[in-house]
Order: C-alpha cells, then sequence, then structure tokens
C-alpha cells in the first residue's frame, strides 16, 4: 500500500509538471514520472520477498525477484539519456532577440499587429527571467 | 536462413553503428559501410520472406537459454514482411537523403544503422519488455537525426518540434513501460508465448495490456492522440520525415496486431472500441489533411488517416480483415514513403513547402509529377494501383463482418483523401509556371522562389519514382503480396505455431 500511495503521489506530481509551461519543469516531471514507474515495475515482482538475490544465500522463497530489477535498471539508463537529450534541448533554440523567432507558420487571416506577441512556441513567451535561469 | 542467424539482422546494423561513429568528417566511407549494410538487410528481409512464406515460424533464445527464459527473437511471415519493406524503405530513403544534402550530415550513417537495428529487434522480438527496450533503440538515433537534420538551418521550429516529439515519445514509452510493469505483475511473465490468451481469462491482464496497446496506439497517432504528429513531422528535413514516415508508427501498428492477436487472442469482446476508434481516426485526419497549408502537413494528417484505415483490419478480426489490414500497412508505408520523397524533392529543390508560394513557382517536372500523382492516385485507392486492391478487400472485409457504417466512412473518407491530394497536385505540379521573373508580388517565399528556375535533380527525383513503381507493381500484381498477407494474417489468426515456435 505505501508503494501505491508514493507511485500515486509521484505521478500527481509528474502530471501537475508536465501541464506547466516552463520546458524545464516539464523535464522534472518526466524525471517524477520515470521515478512513479520504475517503483511500479519494483512492485510487479512482489513486494513480500525483501532478501536480496544475490546467488547461494538464503532460500529463494525469500529473496527478491530479480527480473523486475533487471528491467528498472534498464529503464533507469533510458530515462536517463533521454532527459540528458531533453535537458539539451530546453537551452537550446530559445532565441536570444525578437529576431530570432521562427517565421510564423500562422494563417494568413491572422492580423499582422498580434502575430508578435502571440508567437507559436508557448514556452518562449513566457516570463523573460526563465532564460536567464537556465542558462546560469 | 537458419534460425539461428536471425539476431544477426540487430547485431550488424548495431555494429555497423559502432564502426561508423568513429569515422573522421569527411570520408566517404561509413556511407557506402551504411549503403551495404542495409542491402544486406533487405536481401535478408526477402530471404526471410521466402523462408516463411509458407507458414513456417523461425525462432531462436537468444543467448540458447530455456524457453521462456531466453528473450526469442521470432520471423512469422508478418515480421519477415516488415523486415523486408521497412529495408527497402529505409534504403530508398537514404539515397534520397544523400541526393539532398541530409545524408552528407557527420554521424547519419550510425544514426540510420542504429534505427535500423531498433526497427529489426522492435519486429522480431516476442518479449514485450524487449519490444520497449528496442522501441527506445528506434526513438534515439531518431532524435538525432531529427534535429542534426536541421542543424545547418539554425531553424528553431526545428527545436521547437523536437521538443514537442522526443517530450511526447518519451511520455508513451513511460506510459508504456506502466503496461509492461502491469503485465509482469498480473501474469508473472513478459514472454509474448507465454502470454498467449492470457487477457481473455484475467481481467487484469486484459486492463495490464491494454495499457500497452493505449500507449501503442498514442505511438501510431491514433485519435485521439494525433496532434503530435502533424506537429513534429513536417519540421524537420523532408528526407527524415520520408524515413520516419514508414518505420516509427508502423512498427507501432505491427506491436499492436501482434499483441492484440497473441495475448488478447482475438477477443470478440473489445473490438467495438477499435472500430469506433479507428474510424474516427480515419475521419478526423483526413479533415486535418484538407485544412493544412504544406505539403508535409498534409501527408502528415494524412498519415493518421491511413493508420485508422490499417488499424481497422485488427479491429474487424476476420480472416479478409487481417489480411486486407497487412496488405495496406504494406502498400501505405511504400505509398507514404513515396509521396513524402516527392515532395520533399520539391520542398529541397524550391526550398519552401507551402503551397501558396510554390503555386507557378515549380517549372515542369514530369518525373516528379508522375511519381506523385501515382502514389496519390494510389493513396486515394483508385485501380490499377495498389491502394486500389486495399482499400477493396478492407471495405469487403468490413462488410462481411457487418460494419456498414465503417463501409461508409472508409468510402467517404477516400473522397476527401483525393480532394486534398489534388489540392497539392493542383497547387504544385499542375500550376503553369510563373513566366515572368522576380518582382512577382506573391506573398510567402515567392522572391526566393523565383530564383529556382532549374529542374530538380534526377538523383533527386529517382528515389520517388522507384516507390510509385512499385506501388504500380503491387496493383497490377496484387495476388503475390495478397497471398502473403494472407498467410501473415493466418499466423495472427491461429498463433499455435507462433507459439510452439518460441516455446521449442
Amino acid at each position: 500500500m505505501i508503494l501505491a500511495l508514493t507511485i500515486g503521489v509521484l505521478v500527481t506530481g509528474a502530471v501537475y509538471l508536465l501541464l506547466q509551461r516552463d520546458f524545464l519543469r516539464v523535464v522534472l516531471g518526466f524525471v517524477l514520472l520515470s521515478h512513479a514507474i520504475n517503483l511500479l515495475l519494483f512492485s510487479s515482482g512482489g513486494i513480500n520477498r525483501r532478501t536480496e538475490p544475490l546467488g547461494g544465500g538464503p532460500p529463494s522463497t525469500d529473496t527478491a525477484d530479480p527480473l523486475p530489477q533487471a528491467f528498472v535498471l534498464t529503464a533507469i539508463v533510458i530515462a536517463f539519456a533521454i532527459t540528458i537529450y531533453l535537458l539539451a534541448l530546453a537551452v537550446t533554440g530559445r532565441p536570444r532577440t525578437p529576431q530570432d523567432r521562427p517565421p510564423e507558420p500562422a494563417p494568413p487571416e491572422q492580423p499582422a499587429a498580434e502575430t508578435g506577441t502571440t508567437t507559436t512556441g508557448t514556452d518562449r513567451t513566457g516570463e523573460p527571467t526563465e532564460p536567464q535561469e537556465v542558462t546560469r | 536462413m537458419t534460425s539461428t542467424l536471425l539476431p544477426l539482422l540487430v547485431a550488424a546494423p548495431l555494429a555497423g553503428t559502432g564502426v561508423t561513429a568513429f569515422a573522421r568528417p569527411g570520408t566517404r566511407w561509413p556511407i557506402r559501410l551504411l549503403v551495404a549494410v542495409l542491402a544486406a538487410n533487405l536481401l535478408a528481409g526477402v530471404a526471410l520472406v521466402t523462408e516463411t512464406r509458407d507458414g513456417t515460424v523461425l525462432a531462436h533464445g537468444v543467448g540458447g537459454w530455456v524457453p521462456g527464459i531466453a528473450i526469442p527473437f521470432v520471423a512469422d511471415t508478418l515480421a519477415a514482411l516488415m523486415v523486408t519493406v521497412t529495408g527497402l524503405l529505409t534504403l530508398v530513403c537514404v539515397l534520397f537523403a544523400l541526393a539532398s544534402g541530409t545524408g552528407r550530415l557527420r554521424l547519419f550513417a550510425p544514426l540510420v544503422l542504429a534505427l535500423t537495428a531498433g526497427v529489426n529487434g522492435a519486429l522480431l522480438t516476442a518479449d514485450v519488455f524487449n519490444l520497449f527496450v528496442f522501441i527506445e533503440v528506434m526513438l534515439l538515433p531518431s532524435y538525432g537525426l531529427y534535429i542534426l537534420a536541421r542543424q545547418r538551418q539554425g531553424d528553431p521550429a526545428a527545436v521547437t518540434g523536437s521538443r514537442l516529439y522526443v517530450t511526447f515519445n518519451l511520455f508513451v514509452s513511460t506510459v508504456f513501460l506502466a503496461g509492461v510493469a502491469l503485465v509482469y505483475g498480473t501474469a508473472g511473465t513478459v514472454n509474448l508465448a507465454e502470454l498467449a490468451g492470457a487477457a481473455t481469462d484475467s481481467p487484469l491482464v486484459a486492463a495490464a495490456t491494454a495499457l500497452c496497446l493505449f500507449a501503442l496506439a498514442m505511438k501510431a497517432a491514433v485519435i485521439p492522440t494525433h496532434g503530435w504528429l502533424g506537429r513534429t513531422y513536417p519540421a524537420t528535413s523532408p528526407a527524415v520525415t520520408a524515413l520516419f514516415s514508414g518505420l516509427h508508427t508502423k512498427v507501432a501498428i505491427y506491436a499492436i496486431y501482434r499483441i492484440y492477436a497473441v495475448v488478447f487472442d482475438g477477443d470478440q469482446r473489445y473490438l467495438w472500441i477499435g472500430v469506433v476508434v479507428f474510424s474516427a481516426t480515419m475521419l478526423v485526419g483526413v479533415m486535418a489533411a484538407v485544412g493544412a497549408d504544406t505539403m508535409r502537413s498534409i501527408l502528415a494528417f494524412h498519415m493518421v488517416s491511413q493508420i485508422g484505415y490499417i488499424l481497422l483490419g485488427v479491429a474487424l478480426f476476420t480472416p479478409a480483415g487481417l489480411t486486407a489490414g497487412i496488405f495496406y500497412l504494406l502498400h501505405h508505408m511504400i505509398v507514404k514513403a513515396s509521396l513524402f520523397l516527392s515532395t520533399g524533392a520539391v520542398e529541397t529543390h524550391y526550398g519552401t513547402g507551402r503551397l501558396d508560394a510554390l503555386r507557378g513557382a515549380v517549372r515542369r517536372e514530369p518525373v516528379l509529377a508522375i511519381s506523385f500523382g501515382l502514389a496519390a492516385l494510389s493513396l486515394a485507392g483508385l485501380p490499377p494501383l495498389s491502394g486500389f486492391v486495399a482499400k477493396l478487400t478492407l471495405i469487403m472485409a468490413a462488410a462481411d463482418a457487418g460494419q456498414p457504417v465503417v463501409v461508409a466512412i472508409a468510402l467517404v473518407v477516400s473522397l476527401v483523401t483525393l480532394l486534398s491530394m489534388l489540392k497539392i497536385w493542383n497547387a504544385v505540379f499542375a500550376a503553369p509556371s510563373r513566366a515572368d521573373g522576380p518582382g512577382d508580388p506573391v506573398a510567402g517565399g515567392g522572391q526566393l522562389l523565383t530564383a529556382r528556375r532549374t529542374a530538380v535533380r534526377t538523383s533527386l527525383a529517382v528515389p520517388a519514382a522507384v516507390l510509385a513503381v512499385v506501388t504500380v507493381g503491387l496493383g497490377v500484381g496484387g495476388e503475390v503480396l495478397l497471398g502473403l498477407a494472407s498467410a501473415a494474417a493466418d499466423g495472427l489468426l491461429d498463433p499455435t505455431s507462433y507459439l510452439e515456435a518460441v516455446r521449442r
């Protein structure tokens, strides 16, 4: 039950963060989400056997299921690799000057006065302080 | 070809990745090695098809561990067909990438080789967790290709697209992993053969597997999670879009077919969900395509619509339905790649994909116009092209299964498909060339375009033409592929030989 509650809390936090504007928060949301799923994988092996599955030791009725542990180990490195890539994406592609903003893919009927302020990227038109925070 | 050689389909490209990653910039041998490995991969796929066309299933437990413990690599007719067609598409798209400049990027060869390894692994594996791992092996080099291909342009739109692509796919993979965890928790195994029929016996396993299927459906851009595809595929280089069009979503479709056939054993109780969702996918995808205004976003939304058609085959789960779905899958991969390549050639040469900018700016391009026209008519499903065979068999299967509404939707969507294909055709290929030079006050890159008064190079136009010829061949000589698709459908309907091969 503790595991289920923990997973629930982690998923809740992840969903909240994934729906935020700032890309860095989204990345944090993914970190929480992968934590939650790793715990889910652990619990899928049964949670009553708590001894470590290192050969020749206690009887196999007491040791934890090693297969989910291998799954988690694999999933951790995969999520780690993608998190690194996401973090790299978070600090690239931010327009430094207004001229660097992406060309308007907007439909022609959009009034010209609006286009300056409502550029497509939701995260980059956010608070001006955020990019500095990232690069520091 | 014996089953012991199956892991080579993953090992050879991976070894190629490792070798080519060390190449000095500017050298040509990585590209030659890439083309050689891809050609060998295609030949191996053809050999697999000849080996498995009578229903034989090749299986190999990697590492020689006992069945159930080892990760099984299995090739039945469906997997062999998929390996062949994805191999063909990768080869053709790489040739296009070499002609269009994307292929000269550093690390292009190792990334494509890693992508090939991931695709082959995901197609051959019979272990759900291993499927997750190979999907990641497919995705990670794709992220690299996605952003590298637009690096020269310094395009912030590509970064935005990349962010969406990576975050969405990471989310989907995580959901899939959650499904795998629940499958292991409820059923106690992730081996597909051990899971056979498990979802019909236990509603818990059914719910867990449904989560896996839901994740795969998101990866395949099924309604209501289709928006990512229309936004991300147009934002990278044309060669990379063409390459991805046949691989990522199609591997997800293959996995849905496989998992529903084996784990759910084609359970009739849940088929109505598929019928509803996939019909909606056909409709919404094509509506979005009509509204789009660049060539590639039109084609991307068409992909959504066609994915609905393909998955309808598994939602009918009759012999005719599965045959039609598999035929549609193979036909559609080829046609969509051909369309992305012919419009990609225009986009590479003229520098934009916007219809209003291209109108009248394109010179007469007979090769591209014919290959685009053939592929577009095939997509809409006109005889004598392969799309006609695919749509006809699918519609007849739906009628046999007593789904008149689906038949009506499939027919209406075909008309709208034709409409939006004509939109591209009229704007790009049929509009008269603008006679006067620069200074033409047409909005959206008109000046950029008038500078280009040369025709598209042959090497850019040939890859699209090759695939257009294939779709004509599959339409005129449809019997061959239809027979193979029928054998593949038999393998899904009655997975006994698949299961025996894995357990052996």
